[in-house]
């Protein structure tokens, strides 16, 4: 773990400072004591190694990003601590979506193999995965708010206002997980503990929910680990359309403003949450399937 | 006599097991595969609609389409789909006349005026606004490319108009070239260089289709000899800059297409090598590859890339780039397909190990092949059956993260055209007024209808490799 962060870290360090051009360039010229006042208040002016070695100290220390570059109020722990709780709600509603909806089609599907409803959720869920989500997203966007005028477009801070991106996010990964599942359910199935709980005259529902369902969720446990990251990545996008004060735009912006400290955080914040989802799935492995022993 | 008896009946039993033995025919996996995708109707649907797809963009310069790129905002903004009649240069030399006629008519009255008024401000405004007003007409008219006199002349449908251009560059052409025979001093010949590449710059097509490589050049000049100016209307509407919808999306499916297919291929160079050889080596080799593959899968890649990317969008890289042949289309390769390798590497491992077993393996060892040879000769062809599946997925998961990359504005640049950049732009002009829905929903089909295919493609061909599935 702590050698994932540090190549992370390194590799980082080493992108942002091979792309020519510092933070300060495209902005009005300066004259040159206050350009070079502004880089030692960053530390830009002393040699990489120095630099790599204080930010390294920062972050480890103290659990400090640093002051923004370009949003001269902010540090970047402050930023991060505004943008956060707005990405992880989205990423949270949109993974309960998914996994609701995505569990509840799988199964169905494998229960009625084979009739309509199994093969429109089957056509559903592909559908899911080949539109890429902005797509959606705008179709959704023109469809739901301009046309039909159920959910507003944009902004944040009322449930209404979480829906649509929520949906957009998940959707993919719901119909993900409807094939994971039902490919799960289907084998389970066939399997002879199944066939006895059924002789000992156990409701479908019971058999399904309590017995079957545990074994085909191993699939679907451990695709949520790369879900998580695309979940991510995906609210990039997202973040954009609809316009939500979230942390993938301070990415993208800082990555092309070259501001430095705060790509930094971004990149840890996201490698942290993501080896913590992926500690998490390994975890729920040894819980789910008693044969997997943990270490 | 029993003897020789038995040997003949020996003999016919044996030729009788030979000529049976001979008539069996084996059957190669790709015939196996290819049988049984055929069983498959939606498979074999999403490979017939991707074969005329592909043949489609291949063949866009031919299509009688409308430019790409030509922007006409005067006339033609955000049209919804209709099927009005249109030709290349959207405009006709009647209605150039008729601004131009306009243009004349409002300056006069305006000198008119300030010969009256004789305030020196009038006077020059009357000159600015002339000068601007003119400028605007001819960029609109001529977008820059196309001396004005031309567009007056009667026949100036483009198929004329690029033979013109072309023989008075012929000329051009030779006379520079004797110049620069002549001349030996290396300013001038940059100069004369710079003179060629502009003369290159003005030509009529560049203007409509700009970026175009040989052979498109070629097919457009066949398209234009055919089928001259008209194109096929805006059945799918314009947008906001006056571009034909039809015409991007057909034009943007060679580069997503292009892009989707050779990253691939480049992923699946570097897994296949990869995995193979950390598959054959084994132990301490092994480990270590497949150390540095999950750490590098922990990495947050889509943060390398923009990284990456900004890096190579900069001003002086681009250009030292570029002046080395690499353009950015193709650092863009080179960098999607360094994503997607590790999946393939992983896969390709496995089987190799699973495969490392069996006896041909060891044959070629007797033999005394290298390892070099076992690996690329032997090993690598049998795991081709599942590298084509995953082939098949990744080609997908490429175009989303390239239509992802253009839609936050870092991928392909205008005037080229892909799919991703055709939904950013179609997102910007959402409002709530009035929806321009033919932007979003033409691009978004085509992209959909793509990846559909080729999901429903993998699915059947991963179906078809799997021995399991054999006799459903």
């Amino acid at each position: 773990m702590v050698l994932t962060f540090w190549v992370v870290y390194t590799l980082t360090f080493m992108l942002m400072h091979a792309v020519p051009g510092g933070p300060f360039d495209s902005e009005r010229r300066v004259s040159e004591e206050i350009k070079r006042n502004l880089e030692a208040k960053y530390n830009l002016d002393k040699p990489w190694i120095e630099q790599y070695l204080l930010m390294l100290e920062g972050i480890v220390l103290r659990g400090d990003f640093g002051p923004s570059i370009r949003l001269s109020d902010y540090s970047v722990n402050e930023v991060i601590a505004q943008g956060f709780p707005v990405s992880a709600a989205l990423g949270i509603f949109a993974m309960v979506f998914a996994l609701s909806l995505g569990l509840s089609a799988g199964v169905l599907s494998a229960m009625f193999r084979g009739s309509l409803l199994d093969l429109s959720f089957r056509v559903l869920a592909t559908l899911g995965i080949a539109v890429p989500n902005f797509v959606l997203a705008s179709v959704a966007v023109i469809l739901f708010s301009f046309v039909l005028h159920w959910f507003p477009s944009a902004g944040w801070g009322s449930l209404k206002q979480i829906v649509l991106p929520a949906l957009c996010l998940g959707a993919p990964f719901a119909g993900y997980i409807a094939r994971l599942t039902r490919t799960g359910m289907l084998e389970v199935l066939g399997q002879d503990y199944i066939r006895t709980a059924y002789a000992k005259g156990l409701s479908t529902r019971h058999v399904v929910l309590k017995h079957a369902l545990r074994g085909a969720m191993l699939p679907v446990v451990s695709y949520l680990g790369p879900a998580t990251a695309a979940i991510l990545t995906g609210s990039l996008v997202l973040e954009k359309i609809f316009a939500l004060p979230g942390m993938g735009s301070h990415f993208v912006e800082a990555a092309l403003q070259r501001d430095y400290p705060m790509a930094m955080g971004m990149v840890m914040v996201y490698t942290g949450l993501l080896f913590v989802m992926n500690t998490l799935v390994d975890i729920s492995y040894g819980i789910i399937d008693p044969r997997v022993d943990m270490e | 006599m029993n003897i020789a008896d038995n040997q003949q009946n020996n003999r016919d039993e044996y030729s009788r097991l030979l000529s049976e033995v001979q008539k069996i025919r084996g059957i190669s996996i790709w015939r196996d595969v290819w049988m049984r995708i055929r069983k498959n109707g939606a498979a074999m649907l999403s490979l017939a609609f991707l074969v005329v797809l592909g043949l489609v963009a291949f063949l866009a310069p031919v299509l009688p389409l409308q430019s790409p790129q030509y922007q006409d905002m005067v006339k033609r903004q955000l049209l919804a789909p209709n099927v009005s009649q249109i030709s290349l240069y959207k405009t006709s030399v009647a209605e150039y006349q008729r601004e131009l006629d306009l243009l004349y008519e409002r300056s006069r009255k305006w000198s008119e005026y300030a010969s009256i008024s004789r305030l020196y401000d009038d006077v020059a405004k009357t000159r600015m606004i002339w000068i601007e007003a003119r400028d605007e007409i001819d960029q609109r008219f001529s977008n820059q490319s196309v001396e004005t006199s031309e567009i007056l002349q009667s026949d100036n449908s483009v198929p004329n108009r690029v033979q013109r251009y072309s023989e008075k560059f012929k000329a051009k052409r030779i006379q520079l070239q004797e110049q620069v025979n002549r001349i030996s001093d290396g300013k001038d010949i940059l100069k004369l260089k710079e003179t060629i590449e502009s003369w290159e710059a003005n030509h009529p097509i560049h203007a409509l289709w700009s970026n175009s490589g040989t052979l498109t050049r070629w097919m457009l000049e066949c398209r234009l000899r055919f089928v001259g100016d008209w194109c096929i209307p805006s059945v799918l509407g314009t947008d906001n800059l006056g571009r034909d919808v039809l015409s991007r999306v057909i034009w943007g499916a060679r580069i997503s297409l292009i892009v989707g297919i050779v990253a691939t291929l480049v992923s699946l160079v570097i897994g296949v090598s990869y995995g193979a050889i950390s598959g054959y080596c084994g132990g301490w080799v092994d480990a270590l590859m497949m150390r540095i593959v999950d750490v590098i899968y922990s990495v947050p890649f889509i943060f390398v890339v923009i990284f990456m990317i900004t890096i190579v969008k900069e001003e002086q890289l681009a250009s030292w780039l570029k002046s080395h042949g690499i353009d950015q289309i193709t650092v863009f390769f080179l960098m999607i397909g360094a994503i997607y390798w590790l999946t393939m590497a992983r896969v390709v491992r496995g089987q190799v190990i699973s495969l490392k077993q069996e006896p041909f393996v060891d044959a070629a060892r007797v033999v005394g092949a290298s390892r070099i040879r076992i690996v690329f000769q032997h090993l690598v062809p049998n795991v081709m059956g599942i590298v084509i599946v995953y082939l098949t997925l990744t080609i997908p998961q490429v175009m989303r993260f390239e239509d992802f990359l253009s839609f936050l504005g870092l991928g392909v640049e205008p005037p080229a055209v892909s799919w991703g950049l055709l939904v950013n732009e179609g997102i910007q002009v959402i409002t709530p007024v009035r929806t321009y829905w033919w932007l979003v929903v033409y691009p978004g089909i085509a992209l959909a209808l793509t990846l559909f295919g080729l999901s429903f493609l993998g699915d059947g061909l991963r179906d078809a490799f799997d021995p399991r599935m054999k006799n459903k």
